[in-house]
């Protein structure tokens, strides 16, 4: 029964324990692929196991489904509780969430099958296509059919960027999707060679930039400043940076085509604006970290503020090393090798899952009705383990990344390689399973939240908090 | 017109509008404003009391 005194928080429940569930469904999938790259035979020599078809299964589950997820359940409740209204649409909101749950689903049986456009984080044949663009649509309706009928008169900072993320990712989505379908279950772009690669970059790292940087600077906008208790740092310092990452990101793209066919000029602008890209990303991260002054002592024994801000750690540190790898110099020796894997996990396991994790923890109690979750000691549990993960991850693909750099461009005197392929491939096994180790760790973490949250859940009822009446 | 001309221009018009929003957003008379909104996550904050042991059976 919908309630107009009450927050929609129904779908707020069910897309905060499906982040849970899909976090840890997408992690595994991670922890199995990485130990087929130390022990290739657990494949077992099915296809449907093979690296090659689980990868994109694992970035999309951890992305879209865990990421995903979070997302919806965060800003559905932020643009609630800061709008001071219920949900516009709620019958709309709903099928968001079932028509996401169907995608997701969809997503697991094609990968395995091998249906996949090869077009990376766009793997999904047409017709799931189609339906993230309804479930899409639907979405941005009930997010900016909410601020419309605010109650408060200022829009604020989250709203901003879970906005331009909404935006954003129905622009990509659609343009990079456009497609020829030849059969269901195969489709050609429409876009020729070169540009092919243009549009697919262009989207991809737009996805970095909007759907796992963007979006989740909402969540930070919101979430520390409840959790520290105090308003963030500087909002002047938050509407600049608002303007000038959304305004930087969308030229950031050709820095994965360096050294391709793409015209030079487009990579050189992709470097530029990926340097540019340095002082938004760290505007925010300080703007987030510096809402602490004056209460860092609250880091001490609050772990759910440990975790908020240790992802901003993360998140400063790969927004560092992201404009450094764009260097075209730096690329040379970074590109196609594990250096971008422990990037991206660093920005991944780093920022995006334990600013979403900090935030799980915030909601659950909320949204169940309880003071509290069960045990504050297994969420400080949780946080080293997510911690040490990634550090363990990171480092590894650190030093084989740059090993692997160099051992492939090392040349002997008279022009010849000095190592093949497969002897750089032995030099890697160590730090395989030195990755491995830490995803397992980071997943271990994870089943720990979800004992945490059954244990919180169990015997509460399903808590609506009702909307603040104005005089 | 040459296109480099246009680029320029197009260059300049980001500098401008980018300088704009700084200005803008540290102009005195946009203080009180951002203070109330940096404020509104913790406008209803008395209502989670309210949530504690589920006695609102809105679904």
């Amino acid at each position: 029964m919908d309630s107009q005194t009450t927050y929609n928080y129904k779908v707020v429940r069910q897309f905060t324990v499906m982040t849970v569930v899909w976090g840890i469904v997408g992690m595994l999938v991670g922890v199995i692929i990485a130990a087929e790259l130390v022990w290739p035979q657990l494949s077992f020599d099915l296809p449907w196991l093979h690296f090659g078809r689980l990868r994109p299964l694992h970035t999309n589950a951890v992305i879209f489904a865990f990421g995903g997820s979070a997302l919806f359940a965060t800003s559905y409740y932020v643009v609630q509780r800061t709008c001071q209204v219920r949900l516009f649409a709620g019958g709309l909101a709903a099928f968001t969430f079932w028509g996401w749950t169907l995608v997701i689903v969809l997503a697991a049986v094609s990968l395995p099958l091998g249906i996949t456009t090869s077009k990376e984080y766009a793997e999904l044949e047409w017709p799931i296509d189609l339906l993230i663009t309804l479930v899409w649509v639907a979405y941005a309706i009930v997010f900016f059919g909410t601020i419309m009928k605010r109650r408060v008169k200022h829009i604020y900072v989250a709203n901003w960027f879970y906005g331009a993320f909404i935006l954003t990712i129905a622009v990509l989505h659609i343009v990079n999707s456009a497609a020829l379908p030849v059969s269901l279950t195969k489709s050609y772009s429409v876009y020729p060679g070169a540009i092919d690669a243009m549009v697919q970059w262009w989207y991809g790292h737009n996805a970095v930039g909007f759907f796992l940087t963007a979006g989740f600077l909402g969540m930070m906008y919101y979430f520390v400043p409840k959790q520290a208790g105090r308003p963030v740092y500087s909002y002047r310092l938050s509407v600049v940076h608002f303007w000038a990452l959304i305004s930087t990101y969308m030229w950031a793209g050709p820095h994965h085509l360096h050294y391709t066919a793409l015209p030079v000029w487009a990579q050189s602008l992709g470097m530029v604006f990926s340097l540019i890209l340095l002082a938004p990303s760290w505007g925010g991260m300080i703007n987030g970290i510096m809402t602490l002054s004056g209460a860092w002592h609250k880091l001490r024994d609050d772990p759910i503020l440990k975790f908020l801000i240790v992802s901003l750690s993360f998140y400063g540190m790969s927004t560092f090393e992201g404009p450094m790898m764009s260097i075209k110099t730096v690329n040379a020796l970074s590109h196609y090798t594990d250096w971008t894997i422990g990037h991206v996990h660093s920005g991944a396991l780093g920022w995006v899952a334990m600013v979403s994790i900090g935030s799980v923890y915030f909601l659950i109690p909320k949204l169940f009705g309880r003071e509290q979750m069960y045990s504050i000691r297994l969420i400080d549990w949780h946080f080293w383990m997510s911690t040490i993960g990634v550090v363990l991850y990171i480092v590894a693909m650190w030093i084989s990344g740059i090993m692997q750099g160099l051992m492939w461009r090392a040349v002997n005197e008279d022009g010849t390689l000095t190592y093949s392929f497969v002897e750089s491939l032995e030099a890697m096994y160590p730090f395989y399973f030195v990755r491995f180790l830490g995803g397992a760790l980071f997943l271990t973490g994870m089943l720990v939240m979800a004992y945490n949250v059954i244990k919180t859940v169990s015997g509460a009822r399903p808590a609506d908090a009702p909307i603040p009446q104005t005089a | 017109m040459d296109i480099n001309t246009l680029r320029g221009i197009a260059t300049a018009l980001a500098l401008i509008a980018f300088i704009g929003v700084w200005i803008w957003a540290w102009s005195g008379k946009r203080k009180r404003a951002f203070d109330e909104a940096a404020n509104l996550p913790f406008a209803d904050d008395n209502i989670d009391q309210n949530s504690k042991g589920g006695q609102h059976d809105c679904q």
